[in-house]
């Protein structure tokens, strides 16, 4: 029943990659969510400045720009540094040992993957979205709670991790739902910087078989049950981050 | 003469502009029961909390059994502590009871009362659960060890906080305004039992607007007035003879 015209292995395939990059965009979004949060409310200008720069260009600027942005701009980035740290090496070693030879200490040109650039990429994206939702929830939590942690001899880090952490997620863990349900769906932007993801492997199996409208049904159709056991997933864990009551 | 085990001298403390406290002094020995009694705005829940640094004094010194609280003048913050760890140290041996309960929400009764036992002293878990339920026991909730606090009523989830308190088997029990919050028949139920605590000879600072508990139970009590001591004493002395006339006039409205 499933056959796609030999492409079935290849879309699975394609599928479990979108799941990946989505699932691992995720824990970075999440993480540098909660770093950009916390800036936000800490007391140092500096680390607001960052924080707010950092939330207002991503939100900014559409999500495929910023994708081609990063993917573009970091590999030349990233070439660029190792061309001069070769360089560098090279010039200070030749400095101590006249007789010395050029080596290429470094790789001459990195290829960043496409896998790789997709996650950081949409990952550093989410994790504005994450900061504004986790900077709610933080706010949200009762100031009683957190003062009876102080009082009881927690240092910051238990309090974190012991009291607000569990309380802010039933806050954010709405917009944390609405966030990664969009998230997974802007993986299908990593077919365009090459990635093997299953939208770019209906763009080329349709492009053989001259049948887009049944491949790009099957890719929604995918996403589709994504989205659903997503939903599920999250109602299932806003009723155990709920408050308990009668 | 033994060691205080808490000493107070010549605190203040200002926010901005408003001077609160302007020269406390208090000292208690181990099973003194004080009551601190005045109007609101006195000063009174601003000074318990100074004690165990929620509020940062402006100046004054603090030693809990003797041994001072360090602190030092910041250019930006003003008055902050030399050592944080010290201040948590001494924090987790002082245990304060909230107006408004402050149990932690996301977790069950007996995990409030085992929370600070198990994560900030060290107490293996079983040991510390075995001593919650005893103290659940005690204030009559072991029946609702496995409830959440929202599910109990306030008079409950106030016995749950002094479970919560007596966990840490503090040097200190602070109660801030404990009974404030309560619909009036509940407010029975906390009162038995912190009745109960001072018998067994706690060493509590209460903050409350109880006469009757400040008159019965405390065997010293302590009136503020605009930041200052105004009078203080033995319930019995000073409920009988106040020399203060403010002090005249706060028993007299209160009554």
């Amino acid at each position: 029943m499933f056959s796609l015209y030999g492409y079935q292995d290849i879309f699975l395939e394609g599928a479990w990659l979108t799941l990946q990059v989505a699932l691992l965009s995720l824990v970075l979004s999440v993480v540098l969510g909660l770093l950009a949060a916390l800036a936000k409310l800490s007391h140092s200008t500096v680390l607001k400045s960052i924080a707010t720069l950092y939330t207002t260009i991503i939100r900014g600027i559409p999500d495929l720009i910023l994708m081609l942005l990063i993917f573009f701009g970091g590999q030349l980035l990233i070439n660029d540094m190792s061309y001069n740290l070769n360089e560098w090496l090279n010039e200070t070693l030749t400095g101590y040992y006249p007789d010395h030879e050029w080596t290429a200490y470094l790789p001459e040109y990195i290829d960043i993957s496409p896998y790789f650039a997709g996650i950081v990429t949409i990952g550093f994206i989410f994790g504005a979205y994450m900061a504004e939702t986790f900077r709610g929830a933080i706010l949200s939590v009762n100031k009683g709670q957190l003062e009876a942690a102080t009082a009881y001899g927690m240092n910051k880090y238990k309090r974190f991790s012991r009291v607000m952490f569990p309380q802010m997620m039933r806050y954010a863990l709405p917009g944390l739902g609405n966030n990664w349900l969009v998230l997974l769906k802007t993986t299908a932007l990593v077919s365009i910087i090459g990635l093997q993801d299953m939208v770019k492997i209906a763009g080329d199996a349709s492009g053989s078989t001259q049948k887009p409208f049944t491949f790009y049904l099957v890719v929604a159709l995918i996403f589709l049950f994504y989205t659903a056991v997503s939903t599920s997933a999250l109602k299932w864990a806003e009723r155990k981050y709920s408050i308990q009551t009668r | 003469m033994n060691v205080p085990t808490l000493s107070i001298k010549n605190l203040h403390k200002s926010f901005a502009d408003n001077h609160v406290l302007k020269g406390v002094d208090l000292e208690a020995h181990k099973g003194d029961v004080i009551s601190i009694l005045g109007a609101s705005g006195s000063g009174k829940s601003t000074l318990l909390r100074c004690v165990n640094l929620l509020e940062t004094p402006t100046s004054g010194d603090i030693l809990v059994n003797g041994e001072l609280i360090k602190m030092k003048q910041d250019k930006k913050r003003g008055a902050i502590p030399v050592s944080i760890k010290q201040v948590e140290r001494i924090r987790s041996r002082l245990a304060m009871v909230f107006q408004g309960f402050n149990l932690w929400s996301h977790l069950s009764v007996l995990e409030n009362v085992i929370e600070a036992p198990v994560h900030v002293l060290g107490v293996p878990k079983k040991e510390a659960i075995a001593k919650a339920e005893a103290l659940l026991q005690r204030v009559g909730l072991y029946e609702r060890k496995d409830y959440y606090p929202e599910q109990l009523s306030g008079g409950q989830q106030q016995r749950v906080a002094i479970a919560r308190a007596l966990a840490v088997e503090p040097e200190v029990m602070l109660f801030d305004e404990p009974t404030s919050a309560l619909d009036p028949e509940l407010v029975g139920e906390v009162l038995t039992v912190m009745r109960d605590l001072a018998e067994e000879g706690r060493t509590m600072l209460v903050v409350t607007h109880e006469m009757a508990f400040a008159r019965d139970v405390s065997n010293k009590v302590l009136f503020l007035h605009q930041g200052l001591v105004e009078e203080q004493g033995k319930p019995e002395d000073i409920f009988t003879n106040p020399t203060s006339e403010r002090f005249k006039q706060f028993i007299s409205t209160v009554y």
